[in-house]
């Protein structure tokens, strides 16, 4: 049944933080590396040397944000990378809309998954995810989305270091941890309870476990009023004549009469 | 919304036909033999060909059976279910009634029942998403019902009623339209709560140069102007025709014929809309519908 589990005994996600992403993708293209050749169908592109498009389970978006003033000083704006993937939420609306029972969440860790074999495509539980976490793969024809790496996390086969989902392993900024949000004593707990974290748009109600560490707050030098006396050198680099002059006004008016 | 027009024949087709079988359900009319047959036809080919319709959209048809597994939480499911109990209900009443003239009351109102239940079991999909704060609604389920009523009372040559039935359509559907475009502001998703910065937020790069399957499907924006003269259209042919015809030309079969075409000539366009028009919250991370936060 597509009912949610009243609690589960871990709360098994990722903790992002966006003051330290720079936006390199490399989590993207890990998570593509691993989970096309894993769990489930591949994850296919269509028309990769047209107008290409595939599947990911994980994108990055860059915003942009503009600070309110501070004292009548105008802020500057500042960029952000933001990866965005499934945030496992504990009211996790995607699964409850399922009618074929193909998604679930695991009372022993809060992973949500697709069973594949039991997905029928119809495309609702993406409709019901506000975070836009869940693709239809356009090969297959079924559902595909985060799996938290669970064919890492507990594999044995793998060595120790590696036992973490591809995207935190391969992130060369540190800037994805993994781990239990629902121990208070967690690695990943501490750093949220110290840095702020939060969820995103907690209007939908979905208690995502994911959290996000906002960007910290930056220095307060702002750019300099330009006056035009910068510089020693700013009279000598005044604009030069717009009119030629010389052989080149010859020139110029020779070819206008062409 | 993407508006893919499997779902929006489904939804049209299949809720006039269930309206019809709504009120072969309630004995209006009472029908036997021949006369009851051409009724039926006409139903199931529009409540049967709509959910056709329907499985085309899937991705993987092999498990369309499996949707009949999770009634107590999907209002997918559900509707399979009372879709299926309809059919096979007021199928059992229609082969008494054609063959044998034999009609049992107590069947066809639990047919009627169910193939209402149908109707608003296909309304609540839509209405239960928090994610698209257009449809999630209570007048979504209203005009889903007051559709199917509409159009079922047209079909089954109950002109006056209909008539009521079609003015209620086009109030339902006018005050969804009102509602819906305040919807997004109340819900209160906005750029700044999904992405959780300070200040001012906007895109600056999308996350791959193309299009992908959330953007296709769930960023889909319709130009302003063409919305309003859809809707003028939609109201039109959905309710102002099909009275006219019936009131000037009276009940006979080629004018309430072609109102139940108008009718559903209307329908369609108020059912595009109905997609093409809902914003999916989504869309603010692809910088969408930022015009349409708390204003």
């Amino acid at each position: 049944m597509t009912a949610l589990p009243a609690t589960t005994d871990k709360k098994l996600g990722l903790v992002i933080d966006l003051d330290t992403c720079v936006g390199c993708h490399a989590c993207v293209t890990a998570c593509k590396g691993w989970n096309t050749q894993n769990y489930g169908v591949p994850l296919s592109d269509q028309d990769p040397y047209g107008m290409p498009s595939g599947t990911f389970l994980n994108r990055i978006h860059s915003f942009q944000s503009q600070p309110e003033p501070v004292n009548d000083i105008p802020q500057l704006a500042r960029t952000t990378h933001f990866p965005r993937s499934c945030l496992h939420c504990e009211d996790a609306p995607c699964v409850t809309v399922c009618p074929t029972g193909a998604s679930y969440k695991r009372a022993e860790d809060g992973i949500v998954l697709v069973n594949e074999d039991a997905c029928m495509g119809c495309g609702l539980c993406a409709w019901a995810c506000p975070y836009g976490a869940r693709e239809l793969d356009q090969q297959a024809g079924v559902m595909k989305k985060c799996t938290l790496c669970v064919d890492r996390i507990y594999n044995d086969n793998l060595p120790e270091e590696d036992r973490e989902p591809a995207c935190v392993r391969t992130c060369p900024a540190g800037a994805r941890h993994f781990g239990d949000l629902g121990d208070p004593e967690s690695d990943v707990s501490k750093l949220v309870a110290e840095r702020g974290g939060v969820d995103l748009m907690p209007e939908q109600g979905t208690k995502p476990v994911n959290q996000y560490l906002p960007p910290r707050p930056r220095d307060t030098l702002q750019a300099p009023e330009m006056t035009g006396e910068e510089d020693v050198l700013a009279p000598f680099l005044a604009p030069v004549a717009e009119e030629p002059k010389g052989l080149l006004a010859w020139v110029d008016r020779a070819l206008e009469k062409i | 919304m993407q508006p893919a027009p499997s779902v929006i024949i489904f939804s049209t087709l299949s809720g006039a036909g269930f309206g019809l079988l709504f009120f072969l359900g309630l004995g209006m009319p009472v029908v036997t033999g021949g006369i009851a047959f051409g009724f039926y036809v006409i139903a199931y080919l529009l409540a049967v060909g709509g959910l056709m319709a329907s499985v085309f959209h899937l991705g993987n048809k092999k498990n369309a059976w499996k949707s009949y597994s999770q009634w107590r939480t999907s209002w997918l499911s559900r509707e399979a279910w009372f879709a299926v109990s309809a059919l096979l209900c007021m199928g059992l009443y229609a082969f008494l009634q054609v063959f044998f003239a034999t009609t049992v009351a107590t069947l066809g109102f639990l047919g009627a029942a169910l193939s209402l239940c149908t109707v608003f079991a296909t309304s609540m999909i839509y209405a239960q998403l928090k994610t698209i704060p257009r449809w999630n609604q209570p007048a979504t389920p209203g005009f889903f019902v007051a559709a199917s009523l509409a159009g079922g009372a047209l079909l089954s040559n109950n002109p006056n009623l209909a008539m009521v039935l079609l003015l209620v359509l086009a109030a339902v559907v006018a005050f969804h339209w009102w509602k819906g475009d305040q919807r997004f502001a109340e819900a209160g998703s906005t750029i700044e709560t999904a992405t959780q910065l300070k200040g001012r937020v906007s895109l600056w790069e999308k996350p791959h140069t193309g299009e992908n399957y959330l953007t296709h499907e769930m960023v889909y924006q319709v130009a302003r102007k063409h919305a309003v003269k859809l809707r003028v259209i939609a109201l039109l042919l959905m309710t102002v025709v099909p009275i006219f015809l019936v009131l000037v030309f009276g009940p006979h079969h080629l004018p309430v014929a072609l109102a139940v075409l108008s009718h559903l000539a209307g329908l369609f366009a108020q059912r595009w809309l109905f997609f093409a028009e809902a914003e999916h919250v989504v869309g603010l991370y692809y910088g969408a519908h930022t015009g349409k936060q708390t204003a």
